[in-house]
């Protein structure tokens, strides 16, 4: 029964009529909650959200940054950080290789500074394409590193989570990372800087129960999947299928764990005013 | 013995014709005491050869031995006077969790750890040590008061992990495990934490941010199960044994890695053979440690353990 879970679907490899050359490839997308067949540029421009039914496409870490912050203020703190394979598995080599392929990242993480309507911020943004965002020991890194430079910049802190948790694949390391990026936020608590917290779709495991939850606010986008353990390892726990909206971000503001749901067409002017609203030394 | 583990066989035939030996020299009164001997020095080779080359995945089955002596076992033999206490005061008393205070050597502590039962009826009541939201926040409420009353904190590790439910991810899991980490890593008492079986995961870190990381000899500490990481990674949670090897999740592994800070070692054959003896040893390291903590001002001991973590995973400057 538990394998069955984790069973790959097979399919037939079916070799693919040429496309005709009229229609350039990607340039209509179907949407994944109403299948509404949309314009892609169409989509990007409102920030990737259906218009028809409002389902959140999932952003990659740039496109989110375009979104957040104001044109070309972003400047990025260790682009060039790789990741460590500490117990030099080959089976981890190829998959970094292959996600870097498909990312075009480094890393699961993009961190920097910017201006979002004018104020200076230190953002962090997961990137799901990236090994689902699993955090490992340079991601956990990074996103320390982006915590102190908020601490010694005195600038607020937003970041932007989306993972499937621990990565495995770097074993305890990972785990320890959690306890890396809490104890940072300990010093920006202790500096009375302010520190948003996004959760995207989806942030759940280790990175959930780390420097996701731990917000002054925490924000939601909407239908978010947020939560601890997964869907499955539940079902396969309490032996019955989970109610429609299980640890969606709906379900988690009614219980009481993030204080909004906002639709990311709003987000930016949303933290904008927040972020007015932590000015000091003013009014 | 009750449940003898397969690579444990030729040890548990040689002290089954031990007592048989025993048995018929009491009740025929022949002298059979040099045999017995010989059979017994023998054992002690046989268990000593075994235990001094366990794999990773034996290393799993000892940390999950249910005759492993649990939290309370240690917590009854070192500490004196020791008060539990219970409750999270916002839901209920979460079983899994045993927190309270006593004293060791004399000295006022706080105790929080992991409970798992040590029978079928009791684990079920314990939910084996798999705890829920209430579970940590009764240790952070346990942590601040011991913040208040300056009592160092003694942390004992040994759950699967946190409980998957439907209750536990509605009651918040994930920010009862961050806060836990939260209020370890600014905690201005000094924390040692030990794992005296299984560490498993977010639920095993939410004790394990100390001063010191201690791990018993045969314990485990690792970011999933071994059949977690099969079945993610490989499909297959049948390759467990290979899982174990890859994660590096022994003491050993970990003390290399730079994660433990010491290895407190076990009676030959594991903690369950002799528990006063690994009782005793887990006292004398909880004492040296102890001893070299309770001096230094808050300030530096948080600094500290920031420091400690903060580094974590930068191996050999892996990173830059």
């Amino acid at each position: 029964m538990v394998l069955e879970f984790f069973r790959k679907q097979k399919y037939i490899a079916v070799q693919p009529e040429p496309v005709s050359r009229d229609i350039p490839e990607g340039i209509w997308v179907k949407c994944g909650r109403c299948n509404e067949i949309i314009f892609s540029k169409e989509l990007d421009k409102n920030c990737k959200v259906c218009r028809k039914c409002g389902f959140h496409f999932r952003a990659s870490a740039y496109e989110r940054i375009a979104m957040t912050l104001d044109e070309g203020t972003f400047k990025e703190m260790d682009v060039d950080m790789l990741p460590v394979n500490p117990f030099q598995s080959a089976e981890y080599e190829e998959k970094l290789q292959a996600a870097r392929k498909k990312s075009g990242l480094n890393e699961a993480v993009v961190t920097g500074e910017g201006a979002l309507q004018g104020f200076e911020v230190v953002i962090v943004v997961m990137d799901s394409t990236y090994m689902m965002a699993s955090m490992g020991t340079v991601a956990g890194e990074k996103i320390a590193r982006a915590i102190e430079a908020a601490v010694e910049g005195q600038k607020p802190l937003i970041i932007f989570s989306a993972s499937g948790g621990a990565r495995m694949q770097e074993g305890i390391l990972s785990l320890m990372q959690m306890a890396k990026t809490v104890a940072a936020l300990d010093k920006l608590e202790k500096a009375g800087q302010l520190y948003i917290s996004v959760l995207t779709d989806p942030t759940t495991g280790g990175v959930s129960a780390s420097f996701a939850a731990l917000g002054d606010i925490i924000i939601a986008e909407p239908g978010a999947l947020i939560g601890f353990a997964g869907q499955r390892v539940i079902e396969q726990t309490i032996r019955q299928k989970l109610p429609e909206g299980f640890q969606r971000a709906e379900f988690l503001k009614s219980h009481g764990f993030v204080d909004m749901i906002v639709a990311r067409t709003e987000l930016k002017s949303t933290l904008a005013k927040i972020l007015e609203l932590h000015l000091r030394g003013e009014n | 013995m009750s449940a003898t583990l397969e690579f444990e066989r030729p040890i548990q035939e040689l002290e089954i014709k031990i007592d048989e030996l025993r048995k018929f020299s009491r009740e025929k009164g022949i002298d059979l005491t040099n045999e017995i001997t010989i059979l017994e020095n023998r054992a002690r080779e046989v268990r000593g050869a075994i235990y001094g080359n366990l794999n990773s995945w034996q290393k799993v089955l000892i940390a999950r031995h249910p005759e492993r002596p649990n939290a309370y076992y240690y917590i009854k033999n070192l500490f004196t006077d020791f008060i539990e206490l219970h409750g999270d005061r916002c839901f209920r008393d979460d079983p899994s969790v045993a927190g309270g205070i006593g004293r060791f050597n004399g000295y006022p502590v706080t105790v929080i750890s992991h409970l798992k039962g040590k029978d079928t009826k009791e684990n079920l009541a314990r939910n084996f040590g798999m705890a829920h939201p209430e579970g940590y926040r009764k240790a952070i409420r346990l942590m601040k008061q011991a913040e208040k009353f300056k009592r160092p904190v003694i942390a004992f590790i040994d759950t699967p992990g946190a409980y998957p439910g439907m209750g536990a991810e509605e009651r918040g899991q994930s920010e009862a495990i961050a806060k836990s980490i939260l209020t370890m890593a600014a905690l201005r008492v000094p924390i040692i934490s030990v794992v005296i079986g299984e560490g498993g995961s977010g639920g095993a870190l939410a004790f394990g941010v100390g001063d010191r990381i201690l791990m018993q000899e045969h314990a485990v500490y690792s970011v999933i199960t071994p059949e977690g990481y099969a079945s993610i990674l490989w499909k297959d949670s049948s390759r467990n044994r290979e899982a174990a090897e890859a994660m590096k999740v022994t003491a050993q592994d970990l003390l290399a890695l730079g994660v433990a800070d010491q290895i407190v070692p076990e009676p030959l054959g594991g903690a369950h053979r002799e528990p006063e003896t690994a009782a005793d040893l887990v006292g004398k390291a909880l004492t040296a440690n102890l001893n070299e903590l309770l001096g230094i001002d808050a300030d530096i001991l948080v600094a500290n353990r920031y420091k400690k973590f903060r580094a974590m995973g930068n191996l050999d400057g892996l990173i830059e």
